[in-house]
């Protein structure tokens, strides 16, 4: 069952064409990628869905309902983290909790909350004295005390060193093995791989693909390459003649087979058939971030 | 207006949190009025005041002085970060209304003025023997228009900057001329007459103060035009203003 669902949504601001057509729909209980290079409309078009800009066209439901009319009944239901959002210096972390909380009906522990997300040590920490990662998590709480039914999250770990980038993901799916649907926004690959059960690639304000991550993958660039060095010489029409393999080429003593499909067994067995032993053997598979240089033609950020 | 109780306690919460402010606010214009206090000669009754003394004839500056440092400085400036930081935007998210907040502000604005009057009219009264006020209602009511026309200068700034820097900088012209035509920087009787007599109509309103604390009601005029400037820079800054 959708809970979001996006149709021909437009937004321009001034001459500036924001989102010009962008349609998905969201389903119940996933983590959905919303993913495109800087300006291309995701911010814009989360803002839309969570009720803070007015489309100039299309549609857009949340739970049924109508982001702009309905907007009291959403905000007790969908919980958003916004880019750069920052809290007052000397707000502290168990303050802005609470004070969350009480604008809810039926908000979340604040202090289980605070545990939950590691931040137990810093409850009573002003904003102004948290990490960059202390500040997000305390923003990723903040999106989720309210117990919402959807949780959007725009530009998540933009920011954080790795460590916390890995621990923010982690809190993440733990989010959602609780039951919330999560829209996340995002311009890193590796987090859309690593998170998002179907990921929208937003270009230029369209949705230029719609797909699993490893859906995007494979029919974007469905290419491998196996890297080795033979340990004998080798003919490259042994290579040449199999129907999975699309192109061969020496780089010094390496030999790089392009293909598709089984591509790997068959030149491996090929390899053992003519007694050769493929040393330092690498397989490179097409990443989210080839597929979203097709997509986009360009180069993702990072 | 959803939250604001909440949103009220933790600001009042933070507000008296930030000590240096909160003393700067509140107690520089008793602080000013003690230092010329305990001059002697400034003690005496001069014939210069109507037979007052300088500390009485200038006490109503040193409430221009309270009323624009919260009103011109504090409030554009706390607004305005609160803006440019997201926080009103990440309130919109919620069911709380970013209203709520600004509020909030403007009653701590007003309890500031509140307590920095207070503090310097029961000092002036007890350490240097400045009556209190002889005509309450017309001191109430030009208290009352000035307060009123100040804040709202102060929300319209805060509604037309988009950044802390903006609201500074729109904010520093405006206390200036304020505290200048209030008599804050030079006492009132060395300007120009017809310099002094601008000042009658720049918020709070110095003379209708100053009239209303030494026992004449304060003339129609001079609260009328606090009145309007209240009126028309809330009116537009409630048509200017931006959550984002």
């Amino acid at each position: 069952m959708p809970v979001i669902e996006v149709t021909h949504l437009k937004k321009r601001y001034g001459d500036l064409v924001a989102v010009d057509d962008v349609s998905f729909t969201v389903e119940a209980g996933e983590i959905f990628g919303v993913l495109g290079p800087n300006g291309a409309g995701k911010t814009t078009t989360v803002e839309c869905v969570a009720g803070l800009r007015v489309p100039d066209g299309g549609g857009v439901s949340v739970l049924g309902l109508d982001p702009r009319r309905d907007a009291a009944q959403l905000r007790q239901r969908v919980g958003v983290q916004l880019q750069e959002s920052q809290l007052p210096d000397r707000l502290r972390v168990a303050e802005a909790l609470e004070l969350y909380a009480s604008f809810y009906r039926n908000p979340a522990d604040p202090a289980a909350l605070i545990d939950k997300l590691g931040l137990g040590e810093k409850r009573n920490t002003p904003y102004k004295n948290l990490s960059g990662g202390q500040k997000q998590r305390l923003s990723i709480a903040l999106a989720l005390v309210g117990n919402p039914e959807i949780a959007i999250l725009d530009e998540l770990t933009t920011g954080l060193d790795p460590q916390a980038r890995r621990d923010t993901w982690g809190l993440i799916e733990q989010v959602r093995d609780s039951g919330v649907t999560i829209v996340l926004v995002t311009h890193f690959m590796e987090e859309a791989e690593r998170l998002c059960d179907r990921v929208a690639v937003i270009d230029r304000g369209r949705v230029v693909a719609l797909d699993s991550p490893a859906g995007l993958v494979s029919t974007v660039a469905p290419e491998q390459r196996i890297r080795f060095r033979p340990s004998a010489p080798i003919d490259d029409r042994l290579l040449t003649d199999l129907p999975e393999v699309t192109d061969v080429h020496r780089t010094g003593s390496q030999v790089v087979v392009t293909g598709t499909g089984e591509v790997l067994h068959a030149v491996t067995s090929v390899l053992a058939r003519h007694q050769i032993v493929a040393a330092d053997l690498r397989l490179e598979q097409s990443t989210l971030d080839d597929a979203f240089v097709e997509l986009t033609g360009r180069r993702p950020a990072n | 207006m959803h939250g604001f109780r909440q949103i009220l306690r933790i600001e009042a919460r933070l507000y008296l949190r930030d000590r240096p402010t909160l003393l700067s606010t509140i107690g520089v214009p008793t602080l000013i009025l003690t230092v010329l206090g305990l001059i002697p000669a400034l003690r005496e009754p001069d014939p210069k005041f109507d037979g007052q003394t300088f500390v009485s004839y200038f006490a109503p500056s040193l409430l221009v002085v309270s009323l624009v440092v919260v009103g011109v400085n504090t409030l554009p400036a706390v607004l305005a970060t609160y803006r440019e930081r997201g926080v009103l935007r990440r309130l919109a998210t919620t069911p709380a209304h970013p209203a709520a907040l600004l509020a909030a502000q403007l009653v701590l604005a007003l309890a500031g003025i509140l307590a920095s009057a207070l503090l310097l009219i029961v000092v002036a009264r007890l350490a240097f023997g400045v009556p209190l006020p002889r005509h309450p209602l017309g001191f109430t009511v030009a208290f009352v228009l000035g307060t009123a026309a100040l804040l709202a200068l102060g929300l319209l700034v805060a509604a037309v900057a988009r950044t802390t820097k903006a609201a500074q900088a729109l904010a520093a012209p405006l206390f200036m001329v304020t505290m200048f035509f209030g008599g804050a920087y030079l006492p009132r009787f060395l300007l120009p007459d017809f310099v002094a007599r601008i000042g009658d109509y720049t918020p709070p309103g110095v003379q209708a103060l100053l009239d209303a604390w030494t026992g004449t009601s304060p003339q129609p005029l001079h609260l009328a035009i606090m009145a309007v400037i209240a009126v028309a820079a809330g009116a537009s800054a409630a048509k200017l203003f931006r959550w984002e």
